[in-house]
């Protein structure tokens, strides 16, 4: 091994020397360059919306160099046959010039399309990765708001890029948000004059979009992204439960060389996959549309899947309008605009940003988690969580009912009143299975645990009757299952004399105490103790011998024998 | 006995112990541990297998060539596939993004089994120290701060202080009053919604004369005759203003030929001609056009969010988010035969904002019919 570095190279420790004597970097590097990253394949979901950043910025650089944000009608005399001579705005043809006269505009133009709908969903998967692990539990929840606030701002920095090319499909969106934007109480007029600069549509609304698209949201979307990384920096990424792991420590492998690298080749990926489904995936084909009319529209419009929910709510909203002052010039409120515009949003985003608050405030944990929790075993956020999944995707999916009535043949009316009932039902329902679920998966942990694992061999007893034999889990196995915490909970009991505890005396303290009392606490204890017949004998390899008797009080609701064992 | 217990025993060989979960890095597909310890110059740090890294680097430097080639093909693609015609273009496209997709993906493959084949495998471990400072470096902080909060005085100088707040306070304003200008039409704001209650069908043209309904697209007046067939539907803007889209965004409309008996009562009779019904086309739910029609059951659909107007009967709901019927516009006939414009809408067309108030209530407070 001849190859082997010695010494720091002079292109390397020349620079370096010229930096650390002006700026002083190396106390950082000691500490930094060997910062250590837990792995597991949840924590790269959020990676991906950081490289579809990436990529956004630098798509989205090479195609200002091209596009006019210009609603100045001109006739088209680009390549395009079909649209030759019609008249458009100038955003419009700038974007077919993009399309069809530069080369590489159409692939690049098509890849910030797919990063914008890669960045959307890496930010959603990721939220609901740290969401179900709790991963936004102190110190984390600066670092979760900053999450929320960058996932709005995505959906406004999607809308306001989407109305750029003022096609016939962008506009029909504008449209909706002029709608939408209108039907404020008190100030939607005021907003929508501002807005598009006089009434709708008018000749400004294109060169504003342009200039939050470009500038305003994406600094925004720069500063608070560069926070949130700083942010995970100094607070050191969350960790599964496992061997050696605790909350004082991090396991994984070092920043330099392993993870940069992983990193890097991440990027690449993230990267290549856009231009793979840039190249083989047709997204957005403006040409077809035509220029925007407020006259017309094509059937079928579909705005990008992260608005679908708020398409989908529009949709199965009844006709509600309230005039609150009958004729007077005032008082008109469109129930059937403002409640699906604002409060399905509403209750997701704020839902999300108070939710680690809200825990606090029922769990009444103050303490430090490095640990993340596995969804199981924390069951009502996990069903809180699928619930409003199961929310979210039913609004999603009516967001296209006539596309699943025209392709699944079902009255298109049907859809909407289905729509109507499961927005209620579903989330219901979805809660309890999630419920039942993640109690299910807990009873299989307490099986593994405490019963072992099916070794595949069968064995005869004296008396003739068949066992199969268990054995321990694997040591790592043991300690990833055996790193579930109880949910905290507040000292809800009551003293002898019937009285609550201080804080829990109003309405609003029982309700917590209430509240503390169901999502708190343990509902399936990982040890069930001895006495289930023959599941004696992986007992008698069993490792650890503490739990057993003294656990037996504690079996209580999970000791009836459910392990999956059997 | 003895053997039995040394059965007990035996499933822990010829069992895979790992049963659930992803298998640890190093252990291969089958079950058996590659990872060599041997080689450990760290604690947490654990070398790969020479020969192993040794066919990996191939792997890898294979991948880089893989880059290197479609790297090289991506600058030839650019050069020799033109663009200006949509088939030009979509060859072009697939040129240069297939060898972009592979010269990235395969950097990325290559990088990949560089850090898993190559780079040893690590279990690091690093201390987390609480986030809260200690003790006395907070008191210090606190110390610092009210000294220095003192001896700047503006905690005893209440003059200074108020002036300060009193000062600032306007400045914040700035921003939100120079925001003012936005609309163009510098009039003043309790005048907005006035605009949105009148459209161009209202005005005269330069001659004085009422507004044709021309056919959108070709911009050719209509003659009643002409358009006889029932069942027929045209969209329709209005004279002058074909290309002006904040006209369009208000005026444009759905314009739909009836047998007379199948008109209902909704339909206000003598706004019609011959059967001939104009409504508005933009939806009253947030203004996309209600641009589908099914001659069937005279049903006129909004594709947005589909809102369903009957248009034999006034275009009033019948599904949908939208709440007020699609309003009717006056029309009739000039001395040529040509459809032509009453009047404006009676009630504000289009979406529903703060200020509208009960429009159709009003109108027939009115004596409903112009």
């Amino acid at each position: 091994m001849s190859d082997v570095l010695t010494s720091t190279p002079k292109a390397v420790s020349g620079p370096a020397n010229f930096l650390d004597e002006r700026l002083g970097g190396g106390a950082f590097l000691k500490r930094n360059l060997r910062k250590i990253f837990p792995d597991h394949w949840s924590f790269l979901l959020g990676e991906i919306a950081l490289y579809s950043f990436v990529v956004l910025l630098l798509t989205g650089t090479f195609l200002t160099l091209w596009f006019k944000p210009s609603m100045m009608e001109i006739a088209y005399d680009g390549s395009y046959a079909p649209l030759k001579g019609v008249m458009m705005s100038e955003a419009y043809a700038s974007s077919l010039e993009i399309s069809f006269d530069v080369r590489g505009g159409l692939l690049i133009r098509q890849m910030h399309h797919w990063a914008a709908l890669l960045f959307v969903a890496g930010m959603m998967v990721h939220a609901l990765r740290v969401f179900f692990t709790g991963a936004y539990r102190k110190p984390r929840e600066i670092n979760w708001l900053i999450g929320v606030l960058l996932l709005t701002l995505a959906l406004a920095e999607g809308l306001t890029g989407y109305s750029l090319p003022d096609d016939l499909l962008s506009g029909a969106g504008l449209r909706i948000t002029e709608g939408v934007a209108i039907s404020l109480p008190l100030v939607g007029t005021y907003i929508t004059f501002f807005l598009f600069g006089g009434e709708y549509p008018g000749g400004d609304v294109i060169s504003r979009f342009y200039s939050l698209h470009i500038l305003l949201i994406p600094g925004i979307l720069l500063a608070l992204v560069s926070a949130h990384m700083v942010l995970m920096w100094v607070q050191k990424h969350t960790q599964m439960p496992g061997k050696g792991r605790t909350n004082q420590n991090v396991v994984g492998a070092p920043f330099y060389p392993a993870f940069m690298a992983k990193a890097g080749a991440y990027f690449l990926f993230t990267l290549g996959v856009i231009a793979g489904l840039a190249t083989f995936t047709q997204i957005n084909p403006i040409w077809i549309f035509g220029p925007y009319t407020p006259a017309d529209v094509s059937a079928g419009s579909q705005p990008d899947f992260y608005m679908g929910f708020l398409e989908g709510a529009l949709r199965i909203m009844p006709p509600w309008e309230i005039n609150l002052f009958g004729t007077s010039h005032a008082g008109t409120l469109p129930l059937s605009v403002l409640i699906p515009a604002l409060v399905p949003m509403g209750i997701i985003m704020t839902g999300l940003a108070l939710y680690p608050f809200l825990e606090r405030w029922v769990t009444g944990d103050h303490r430090e988690h490095h640990i993340a929790d596995r969804p199981r075993n924390n069951p009502h956020r996990t069903s809180i969580g699928v619930s409003a999944i199961t929310f979210y995707g039913v609004l999603w999916l009516l967001g296209a009912n006539d596309e699943i009535a025209a392709n699944f043949h079902i009255s298109l009316n049907m859809t909407t009143y289905a729509g109507r009932v499961l927005i209620f039902v579903a989330p219901a329902l979805a809660y309890l299975i999630a419920y039942r679920m993640c109690l299910g998966l807990q009873r299989s942990d307490q099986a593994v645990i405490s019963h072992g694992v099916e070794s595949g061999v069968i064995k005869r007893l004296p008396h003739g009757e068949f066992i199969e034999v268990h054995t321990p889990p694997a040591e790592d196995m043991e300690a990833h299952l055996r790193g579930k915490e109880a949910v905290p909970m507040l000292p809800v009991a009551e003293d002898g004399a019937g009285i609550p505890p201080a804080g829990m005396r109003g309405p609003l303290g029982r309700l917590r105490a209430r509240m503390s009392k169901a999502y708190g606490g343990e509902k399936i204890p990982l040890e069930d103790g001895h006495g289930h017949g023959h599941d004696e004998h992986a007992a008698i390899e069993h490792g650890e011998a503490h739990g057993g008797d003294e656990e037996h009080a504690a079996v209580g609701a999970g000791g009836d024998d459910r392990s999956l064992t059997h | 006995m003895t053997d039995n217990e040394h059965e007990i025993e035996q499933p822990d060989e010829r069992v895979p112990k790992r049963v659930i979960g992803t298998p640890p890095p190093g252990t291969s597909m089958l079950g058996t541990a590659e990872v060599t310890q041997a080689e450990e110059e760290a604690p947490g740090v654990n070398l790969q297998d020479e020969t192993k890294a040794r066919k990996a680097e191939k792997i890898v430097a294979f991948c880089f060539m893989i880059t290197f080639v479609a790297a090289i093909a991506f600058i030839i693609s650019y050069v020799v596939f033109q663009v200006g015609s949509p088939e030009a273009t979509g060859t072009s496209n697939m040129a240069l993004g297939t060898s972009l997709t592979v010269a990235i993906l395969s950097l990325a493959i290559g990088i990949v089994v560089w850090v898993r084949q190559i780079m040893p495998k690590y279990s690091l471990v690093q201390e987390r120290h609480p986030m809260v400072s200690d003790e006395d470096v907070r008191g210090v902080v606190e110390k610092t701060f009210i000294e220095g909060a003192n001896e700047s005085g503006f905690v005893k100088r209440k003059l200074l202080r108020r002036t300060l707040l009193l000062g600032a306070a306007p400045l914040g304003l700035i921003p939100l009053v120079l925001l003012r200008d936005l609309d163009n039409s510098k009039m003043p704001g309790s005048q907005f919604n006035k605009l949105l209650r009148h459209t161009v069908w209202g005005e005269k043209t330069k001659d004085g004369k009422p507004r044709k309904l021309v056919v959108e697209g070709t911009g050719q007046p209509i003659r009643a005759a002409d358009f006889n067939s029932p069942g027929g539907i045209l969209s329709v803007v209005p004279e002058g203003y074909e290309h002006d889209l904040n006209a369009l965004a208000k005026a444009t409309l759905i314009l739909i030929k009836f047998r007379p008996e199948e008109l209902k009562s909704g339909v206000k009779q003598n706004w019609t001609h011959d059967g001939i019904v104009a409504y508005s086309k933009i939806c009253t739910h947030v203004g996309c056009p209600a641009a589908l029609y099914e001659q069937n059951t005279h049903h006129i659909l909004c594709p947005c969010h589909q809102s369903t107007f009957d248009a034999a009967d006034g275009a009033k709901v019948i599904f949908g988010p939208a709440a007020r019927p699609l309003p009717q516009l006056p029309i009739t006939v000039d001395s040529e035969g040509y459809l032509i414009a009453q009047g404006d809408f009676e009630v504000p067309p289009g979406p529903s904002y703060w200020e509208r108030g009960d429009a159709e209530a009003e109108a027939r407070a009115k004596g409903g019919q112009a």
